[in-house]
């Protein structure tokens, strides 16, 4: 017990849950508006998003930090982003949709941030599927290779949500700039800085 | 012949109307005040208040209503936020009165009515009605008002009244949402002249037999029930009757999305998702949606031989 709280991984996985809590807790107790099931997809899929860019965010902070044990954690919150995005894809074709094949495939096919929508849910399901040690290790090489997806996934996460949003651009721009800087850390410029940074405010460890 | 037996309830039993009335005058001077002290304000006429000498009109809808918690709660009302609970919450600073609204333009009587003035113009009526919005939900609300032609009639169109301008408060202080540029405000919304004229369109000042609460467009909104909702323009200030055809707020924000008819179409979609369903707030599996939101009984002659999908 006493190790096991110790484990910065249990609180990691309990701070990932509190998003899921919140919804049932909202549910148990009506709160979650006059449209709940619009509610809970707009959660699910900001939840998402979030969960990429955390993911996103450990490599940058690994280099400004100089902690490598950093990226123990990465493979918990990416599969953290696609348990969200699982449930959100399950809210749409259950919630929304009510299972109605024909009416998904053509919302598929003829709507654009839907299409962006699913084509990064799909995408997310080898990464997913790979995320274990032995797969690792079998993939090798390619595994990274595979892996770097989780970019393009990503900026399709954020397309999706500019095409939905009827007006007000201001929630997915912020996700889009957040993204970009996460991007762009990993460009030579970034690395310099990140390595400026670290030199300037980080002390070195002995 | 059918004989219906008498009421079974005893004459003893029924309150009578004085005593009723007297009970609701004190329950209401009870509401004023709870509303009065959690305001911090005096409360005008303000929302919750009892609207009398209301009669139930025509184009009463037999399904059931929407909660007044939702319809109240869950809006569309950009001047005080873009996200549905912003409106009930921020809604607050919008002051009702004094409140005018000026009937200018191609009319032989321009006037500048005060808000009270309208409220006694004519009868007021209720009428449920099912609203449909462009996003893809809709709710059955009972709104108290007057038919639009009857403030039409007493302003008296010239021949070059063609179309008429609805526009909205425009005011950053009282409609915190102004402060940001997501539309060009004020609000702008029109109507063509039939459309206008045609016994539907409604302005109506209350819902749910009281007046109008703020983020559902108080003092007076207009309601136009086989359009999608952003056609109803809200806290109205004037209504100017012109020639040519208004450019509204949304076809100014985004033309390829939003025409100037927007009439409910569940074969025309919007550019980017369908409009063939809906939700019916409070239920779970979707409707589909009726041709002129179910209005086309009335309204579709007023369309006839026009390209719908060209008109939207």
């Amino acid at each position: 017990m006493g190790a096991g709280l110790r484990n910065p991984k249990v609180w990691i996985a309990l701070a990932c849950l509190l998003p899921l809590a919140r919804l049932i807790a909202l549910g148990a107790s009506g709160g979650l508006g006059a449209n709940p099931i619009e509610f809970i997809t707009r959660s699910t899929g900001t939840w998402t998003l979030i969960g990429l860019l955390v993911t996103l965010s450990v490599t940058p902070l690994r280099r400004l930090t100089g902690r490598a044990d950093l990226v123990r954690y990465r493979r918990m919150l990416g599969l953290f982003a696609f348990f969200y995005a699982c449930l959100h894809f399950t809210t749409y074709v259950w919630l929304d949709q009510f299972f109605d094949p024909a009416a998904i495939a053509r919302d598929i096919v003829k709507r654009p941030f839907i299409t962006v929508g699913f084509s990064a849910f799909m995408l997310l399901i080898p990464l997913a599927a790979t995320s274990t040690h032995a797969m690792m290790r079998r993939l090798g090489r390619r595994w990274q290779q595979l892996h770097r997806l989780v970019y393009p996934i990503a900026l399709l996460g954020v397309v999706h949500f500019l095409w939905l949003v009827k007006k007000d651009l201001t929630e997915p721009l912020v996700y889009g700039a957040i993204l970009a800087l996460l991007l762009a850390l990993r460009l030579p410029w970034g690395l310099n800085l990140l390595g400026a940074l670290r030199a300037r405010f980080v002390p070195a460890r002995s | 012949m059918l004989i219906r037996p008498a009421s079974d309830i005893p004459p003893s039993e029924i309150t009578p109307p004085e005593i009723y009335r007297e009970r609701r005058r004190f329950m209401q001077g009870m509401g004023a005040l709870a509303a009065g002290a959690a305001l911090g304000a005096a409360s005008e006429a303000g929302a919750g208040a009892k609207l009398a000498g209301v009669r139930s009109g025509p184009y009463t809808l037999a399904d059931d209503k929407t909660p007044y918690r939702d319809v109240t709660t869950y809006n569309n009302f950009y001047e005080f936020g873009t996200g549905k609970s912003d409106p009930a919450e921020n809604a607050g600073s919008l002051r009702t009165r004094p409140w005018t609204v000026a009937v200018e333009g191609e009319v032989a009587n321009p006037k500048t009515y005060d808000i009270d003035a309208l409220l006694k113009l004519v009868p007021l009526e209720e009428r449920v009605y099912r609203m449909r919005c462009v996003e893809g939900w809709s709710m059955v609300i009972p709104w108290v008002g007057f038919p639009l032609s009857e403030l039409i009639r007493r302003a008296a169109p010239t021949g070059n009244a063609k179309y008429v301008e609805f526009v909205t408060l425009n005011d950053p202080r009282q409609m915190p949402g102004q402060r940001s540029r997501v539309l060009d405000w004020p609000y702008v919304e029109g109507l063509r002249m039939d459309e206008a004229m045609h016994p539907l369109t409604l302005l109506a000042v209350g819902l749910y037999g009281e007046v109008l609460p703020n983020q559902n467009g108080a003092p007076i909104r207009l309601v136009v029930p086989w359009k999608y909702g952003f056609k109803s323009a809200k806290s109205i200030v004037r209504i100017r009757f012109v020639e040519k055809q208004p450019l509204t707020a949304w076809m100014a924000a985004a033309p390829r999305e939003y025409g100037f008819y927007s009439n409910v179409n569940p074969q025309v979609d919007h550019p980017r998702w369908s409009q063939a369903k809906e939700r019916r707030i409070g239920e779970f599996l979707k409707r589909d949606t009726l041709m002129f939101n179910g209005y086309g009984p009335q309204v579709a002659r007023l369309y006839r031989g026009m390209d719908l999908k060209k008109y939207f």
